[in-house]
């Protein structure tokens, strides 16, 4: 078990560093930007002495590798800084202690895992009992249709699926709202219902991928002698499957579940522009379009950090369930 | 919660009639085999298909009727249902010719394909026509506000319903006609796209035969600068040097079309190199590598004239799948408005003006359509390419199960 216990730290320590050199690519693309925030934040009314004074503020008069690591200090000790959206209101309309990055983000974060949860927990178990269904009754009429579903639905991009949802689901048959507004406060059957929509639309893009490799997974599996033998002893094809072949195609599966919400991180962003839904990855193309910088750069960071924790637990889960990839060669 | 219930009773029938449909089948038959052994799963499946397929007829058949409240509610589906049956044709059809007509080879090659390959051969040629051709084909400029005609015409060319037989797709917001963006979203979208891919692969490939080749810490350097990259997501990634490059483009004079496809290559190369230094590194071994080696060729010629011919098959399988991939990142950029900017005709950004639209859905149908059909577009082209690349490797693997 020891040698579990380091493969693990080991992969624990390589995702660290990968997150610190992604810290550190965002940082210089960033710093790529030319002029530098004073002037963008002030836009055109800048005068010479009101950029000296928001340099000063902002600390840019120092070195890149000091700016560096400022930055990253209060990344991890969660201070992400000030909007230049909220530092251009202060300028010039006086007043302090305005809103923070961290306060911005804090709330979305919250709401957009409710949605990743939300989707997970319609879209895993629908992937998986589609795939060993479509593995069951491979090359009847049910398993081609289903292929040619799931290739349409992996290819069209979210925000077809989202306003194909919204058309046959909320303007044509008014069951669910098209738009996701979420507050604080609300219960919790009122939110879920305001965000099955937009989870419904994940649901699709990410069940198609994971049902055809639960399928190729369990299929692959079939022509093993002990499938052949539990076949011989006169089990039902069903049991079959799910007794004998889904144990051992698990850990493919388990992979490619935990790489498919890495997925919906990026799906995410799209999905929540189309609803409307107060998620980080609205506020990530809202600060992208107004090029709020600080905003754009924690968000970026916050998407990478989870999408390198959802692919460490993919390596991690594989080799778990996998015994020889605990022997590298 | 109605909804739920319905769903539940809704299921149970199902499970009763499928029960009833099996004890039928053994009645009738006498206990033939097929009905004997039919596990109730199969017969549930049988009993939901043929109801499904009856529920379909009979909405296609209530979309054609006159009552509009009922009539609009069914109008995208009896649509749907219409472009299902006329694809069908045209790819059956497409199939025979490619049968009866060309050289030994294709028409082989065509006897053998699905019907879902040769959709997707089929709506590729049609793209790549509408692509080429735009400007001879499409009525209007792309960019054209055609004066004195009103903005927004609904489609259908129903002067009743406020439309205009002259602009069967009606026209946008400013007053240009939307079959003429359409045509042109086809160059652009679909150009921008190949070119970036075609750019990708070119960085990728090159890269990724020239770490195969030179091992080493060239290899390591060029290997653990790809895994930093791809551990950021693309799209995200994207949207961030968008926002870099959408200030420099504004400084430099640069359209910002050109900074995303730079940028959409790159990080796409990520992807397209680790293929192209795994498929090189297995043919680096091989003895003709040795041999060109010893005859002292350079670099170059390793790279372009042993590695590359030798490694054509598994690329081009990727390209197909790359395209498609760099495709929905440029139409969700401009979907987001970051992505292809206006004038040019793009679709993203047709989905992104019209998609309020949709909400008019029930009582003014064809108004829903514009962002609709700029949104299939995107689909139906990638589902096709998916389509012959899906067949391509499974001719290529030789799998039969």
């Amino acid at each position: 078990m020891g040698n579990v216990l380091s493969i693990i730290v080991q992969r624990l320590a390589l995702g660290v560093l990968t997150l610190l050199i992604v810290s550190v690519v965002i940082f210089v693309a960033v710093n790529m930007l030319p002029g530098d925030f004073a002037e963008l934040i002030l836009g055109q009314g800048a005068t010479p002495e009101a950029v000296k004074i928001i340099r000063q503020d902002l600390g840019l008069d120092q070195s890149l590798v000091t700016r560096y690591f400022g930055w990253l200090g209060g990344m991890i000790t969660g201070d992400l800084g000030t909007s230049f959206a909220q530092l251009n209101f202060q300028t010039n309309m006086g007043g302090g202690g305005g809103v923070t990055v961290a306060d911005q983000i804090a709330p979305r974060f919250a709401n957009t895992m409710f949605l990743a949860m939300v989707t997970a927990a319609i879209a895993v178990p629908v992937a998986v009992t589609l795939g060993i269904l479509a593995a069951l009754y491979r090359n009847t009429i049910f398993d081609r249709a289903a292929n040619i579903f799931t290739l349409s639905s992996i290819s069209s991009p979210e925000f077809f699926m989202a306003y194909v949802l919204i058309l046959f689901l909320a303007v044509l048959n008014p069951i669910l709202p098209s738009l996701s507004n979420i507050y604080a406060g609300m219960d919790f059957s009122d939110r879920l219902l305001k965000s099955l929509l937009p989870a419904l639309t994940l649901t699709l893009v990410v069940t198609a991928h994971m049902m055809r490799m639960t399928r190729a997974a369990i299929i692959s599996l079939l022509a093993s002698p002990y499938i052949e033998m539990a076949r011989l002893k006169g089990m039902s094809p069903i049991r079959v499957i799910v007794k004998h072949a889904l144990p051992n195609a698990l850990a493919p599966i388990i992979n490619v579940i935990a790489l498919n919400l890495a997925y919906l991180i990026t799906g995410v962003v799209v999905v929540e522009v189309v609803f409307v839904y107060p998620g980080i990855g609205q506020l990530f193309v809202d600060s992208v379009k107004i090029r709020d910088i600080p905003v754009v750069q924690a968000c970026c960071l916050i998407f990478a950090a989870a999408y390198i924790l959802l692919n460490l637990t993919a390596d991690i889960m594989s080799i778990l369930s996998n015994p020889r990839l605990r022997h590298p060669k | 919660m109605n909804t739920l219930i319905t769903l539940v009773i809704c299921l149970a029938v199902l499970a009763g009639f499928a029960w009833t449909f099996r004890r039928l089948g053994q009645y009738g038959t006498r206990n033939a085999p097929e009905y004997r052994d039919m596990p109730f799963g199969v017969a549930f499946g049988y009993v939901l298909g043929v109801v499904v397929l009856v529920w379909l007829g009979l909405a296609y058949v209530a979309s054609l009727g006159s009552d509009p409240a009922v009539a609009n509610k069914f109008f995208f589906l009896g649509m749907a249902i219409n472009a299902f049956v006329v694809f069908s044709i045209a790819a059956w059809l497409f199939r025979v010719a490619g049968q009866r007509v060309g050289t030994q080879s294709t028409r082989k090659l065509f006897r053998s394909m699905p019907l879902t390959a040769s959709f997707g051969i089929l709506m590729i040629l049609i793209y790549g026509i509408l692509a080429i051709f735009a400007a001879w084909i499409a009525p209007y400029g792309q960019d054209e506000i055609l004066q004195g005609v009103a903005a927004n015409i609904i489609a259908g060319g129903d002067v009743a319903l406020g439309g205009d037989p002259e602009f069967p797709l009606g026209t946008d917001q400013i007053g240009r006609d939307i079959m003429s963006r359409l045509i042109f979203g086809a160059q652009n979208t679909v150009g921008i796209a190949f070119a970036t891919t075609l750019l990708a692969f070119f960085l990728g490939g090159s890269l990724g035969f020239l770490a195969a080749t030179v091992g080493g810490w060239t290899d390591q350097i060029l290997s653990r600068g790809v895994d930093v990259l791809m551990a950021i997501p693309s799209l995200i990634f994207a949207l961030l040097l968008m926002t870099i490059a959408s200030v420099w483009s504004s400084r430099l004079g640069i359209p910002l079309t050109v900074f995303m496809v730079l940028i959409i290559a790159v990080i796409d190369s990520t992807r397209v190199f680790r293929l192209a230094r795994a498929v090189g590194q297995n043919i680096v071994v091989m003895d003709y590598i040795e041999a060109a080696k010893l005859r002292g060729e350079g670099m170059w010629y390793l790279v372009f004239r042993e590695i590359l011919p030798n490694a054509t098959a598994p690329l081009l399988a990727e390209f197909g799948l790359r395209f498609c991939f760099v495709f929905l990142t440029i139409a969700a950029l401009s979907f987001l408005g970051v992505g292809i900017q206006p004038p040019l005709a793009d679709w993203g950004t047709m989905v992104r003006d019209s998609a309020a639209f949709i909400n008019y859905a029930q009582f003014a149908p064809k108004a829903a359509l514009t962002p609709l059909l700029a949104a299939g577009a995107i689909a139906l082209l990638t589902v096709a390419v998916n389509f012959v690349v899906d067949w391509m490797l499974h001719k290529s693997s030789g799998l039969k199960e």
